[in-house]
Parts: structure tokens; sequence; C-alpha cells
């Protein structure tokens, strides 16, 4: 499907609404971010998603997502 | 417990949580803080004055004027002496408690003294400032069934998670390996003093819980103060294909994903880097604020004197002007990332 033509769909990362083309997989919606993948996990409705899974799971209407960055200083 | 402990705990004895026993288990276990800068120094204070007087700190480094922004314990006069930051520590411990049996270890944690210097501990802090480190916690911690609690900072974000083996997930199950290339640290992207303090306080408290014999809260506990404040998500069950928890290979352990490093020439320190490409121009950009940087695209060099760092685009470097392999890891740590 042209992604232009794609219907959106509202999402919350982080608490905030964003909206995304639907179908939107989670290793889209990272790379839309501009996220180092190396250094994050994602929830997804409560459950970490599986970094391995990212490229099958698709964000559904109304998904709640998490994205927490992990650091190294101290 | 005598009356002058009884006294000087109240305040958490009244406390529902914590109790009595709660408070007897407090002044009964050994824990570890490792690193003893921002996250460390903090958690160090506030675990003696919750009563675990028996304290193991470990760290590399010793005290500089630019730690005193962030780092509670010390002061001038550390700074001024240049004292290894454990035995600034330990000092400062026992003006809080003099009864405190804080030991100072004056160490570079690695695979082969782990084992010696975090011997029969019950629980294990992380206060360091590099991943390597982190990844050889985990493995010990998950190998002899050890808590420990995660946290990083950097700017004005920070994170802390509680990983007890049996229980939670391990951080390899989140993480499975360490980020390549140049990172954030606080040497080159700054830290907010109270972000620091915030995050050590978060992984005290999950300690103080589990040492009480609590449930702990299995959460991932985020912080970023000049963004969207403190969030928390929930731990995922751990990875049964975790190479750490899941499979029990403990490579870091064994050594085998060690960083070799070489004494090189008079007074130099060479670290092999195994951690692939490093983006020269973007360290150059990092480094540029802090001091003298000259780079082409194989190599880089950095003046941060008595120091001058060489470091190659394969992430290989050359520490000179020392030749002390725990200084010379400590700066590619915290001016490149580790």
């Amino acid at each position: 499907m042209d992604l232009a033509m794609a219907n959106n769909v509202t999402i919350s990362v982080n608490g905030e609404a964003m909206e995304v083309p639907s179908g939107t997989t989670v290793a889209a919606l990272v790379q839309l971010l501009h996220v180092e993948t190396a250094q994050i996990a994602v929830e997804l409705d409560g459950n970490i998603a599986q970094r391995e899974r990212w490229c099958d799971i698709a964000i559904n209407p109304g998904a709640i997502l998490e994205i927490v960055r992990f650091v190294g200083g101290g | 417990m005598n009356e002058r402990d009884l006294d000087r705990y109240s305040r958490q004895i009244r406390f529902s949580g914590i109790g009595l026993s709660g408070q007897q288990r407090l002044l009964d276990v050994r824990v570890a803080v490792v690193g003893c800068g921002s996250l460390g120094s903090f958690q160090a204070g506030a675990l003696l004055r919750a009563g675990i007087r028996r304290l193991v700190l470990v760290d590399r480094d010793y005290v500089e004027l630019n730690n005193l922004q962030r780092q509670w314990l010390y002061n001038e006069e550390d700074a001024e002496c240049a004292r290894p930051k454990a035995e600034a520590a330990v000092r400062h411990l026992l003006r809080i408690d003099r009864e405190s049996q804080a030991e100072p270890v004056v160490a570079d944690l690695d695979a082969r003294n782990i084992g010696e210097i975090l011997d029969g501990v019950d629980l294990i802090l992380d206060g360091t400032d590099n991943f390597e480190t982190r990844y050889l916690i985990n493995d010990f911690a998950v190998q002899r069934g050890i808590p420990w609690i995660y946290g990083g900072a950097v700017g004005s974000y920070g994170i802390a998670m509680p990983i007890v083996p049996g229980s939670t997930c391990c951080f390899a199950c989140l993480y499975p390996q360490p980020p390549d290339g140049v990172q954030s640290t606080c040497e080159t992207a700054g830290v907010v003093n109270v972000l620091t303090s915030t995050i050590a306080s978060i992984q005290v408290s999950a300690a103080l819980q589990l040492l009480c014999g609590c449930q702990c809260d299995s959460f991932i506990t985020t912080v970023d103060f000049w963004g969207d404040g403190m969030r928390r998500i929930r731990q995922p069950a751990a990875r049964a294909n975790c190479e750490v928890c899941g499979l029990r290979h403990f490579s870091r352990l064994e050594g085998r994903r060690q960083v070799p490093i070489s004494l090189c020439g008079r007074n130099a320190v060479q670290i092999h880097s195994l951690r692939g490409p490093v983006d020269l121009l973007l360290l150059k950009k990092q480094l540029l604020p802090l001091g003298e940087v000259r780079a082409n695209e194989l190599a880089l060099r950095f003046q941060l004197p008595p120091y001058e760092m060489t470091i190659f685009h394969d992430g290989r470097a050359i520490v000179k002007g020392t030749t002390d392999v725990g200084i010379a890891r400590s700066l590619y740590a915290r001016y490149v990332g580790s």
C-alpha cells in the first residue's frame, strides 16, 4: 500500500498522542522516531515487545507504547 | 539491637514497611557499591544511614574538582589531594556513623577480581559509568543468584531497574548487546546533579525493599527532568533463550569478552577495543568543547593533560601519560563510552 494513501491511526508513545500510518510495525515506528535501536526497549500495551519480533508486530489503533532508553553514565 | 541503634533507626522501625525485623536485616547484610561516582557515592551514604554498615565500596578513580557538582560525599580537600574515591567515601562514612564497616576497594572490577571482591555480598548496587562493567556484574549476579540494581544517568535522563535472578528478567534479557560506537557520557553530554541523586534513590529504595525481605516491584523506572518526568513500565518475564539467565553462558565472567589491554611503550596503555567502528567525526564534535582535538578519518587525538588519548577508527585507543590500566579504561569509558 502506498503510505501516502494509507489511513493514519492514533497511538500513544510515552504518553504523547501520535499519528502513524495504519499497519506500522514496531520496527518502522522506531525508525520513524530516529532512536538508537540498540539502546532501547519497547513496551506495547503493557508487555515488552521482543526485539526479534519488532518487524512482525503491527501496532493497533489506540496502542500504548513506552520506549525506554538505556544509558551508561553514572 | 542496642538502645543507641533503636534510637538511630527509630523512624525506619516505625515505618511498617521496614519495622524492627527489617531494620535488623539491614544491620546484618553486606552490600557492594560498584563505582563511587555520582550514583555510587549517594548510594553509599543512603545505605549507611539506613543501617547497612557492612559496605564494600569499589572504584578505580580519584576525586576531581568537577565531581563535586554531583558526587555528594566528597569535598574540595578530597579533590585537592586527588584521593581515591573508595577511600574518600570510607572516610566520610565514618563521620556519619563511626561504627561504619565500609571497606574501600581501589580497583578496576574485571573478570579476574570480581569473584574475590564481591564474594559473600547480599546485593550489588550499580554505580558504574560504563556498560562493560554492568554486563560483568550481570553475569556474576545471575551465576550466584545475587540481586543487583541497575542505574544509569546522562544529561537530564536516567533509568533504574532491579534485577533479581530467578524472579525478574536479567539485564541481557532486555538488552542482549552493549551499544556500539560513540556514546553519550556525563563527560561529553553533561549531567544534572539532582538527576543522579534521584536515580540513586530509586536504586536504594529497591535495594532496601529486597533486603528487608519485601517483594520488590519489578519495574523499569525512567526519569527525564527536562522532558516527560518520571515514568514506569513493568519488567518483562525472563527470556528463555537469554544467553545469560536462560542458557547460563557467562562469557564476560569467563573473560572471553574482556577488552584486551596492553602496556605499550613508556607510560602508555593500549585498549584493543572489541566494539567495532567508532564515528570519529561525531566523537570529535563531542570532545571539541572539552579540549584540544585533532582528527582525520583514521584517528583522533584528544589532549587531556596530563593524558593524551589517541582513538582509532576501529575503536582501539592508546592512552598516554599513565601505565595504570584502570585510569586508561576509566578515561575510555568517560570520553568514548564502553
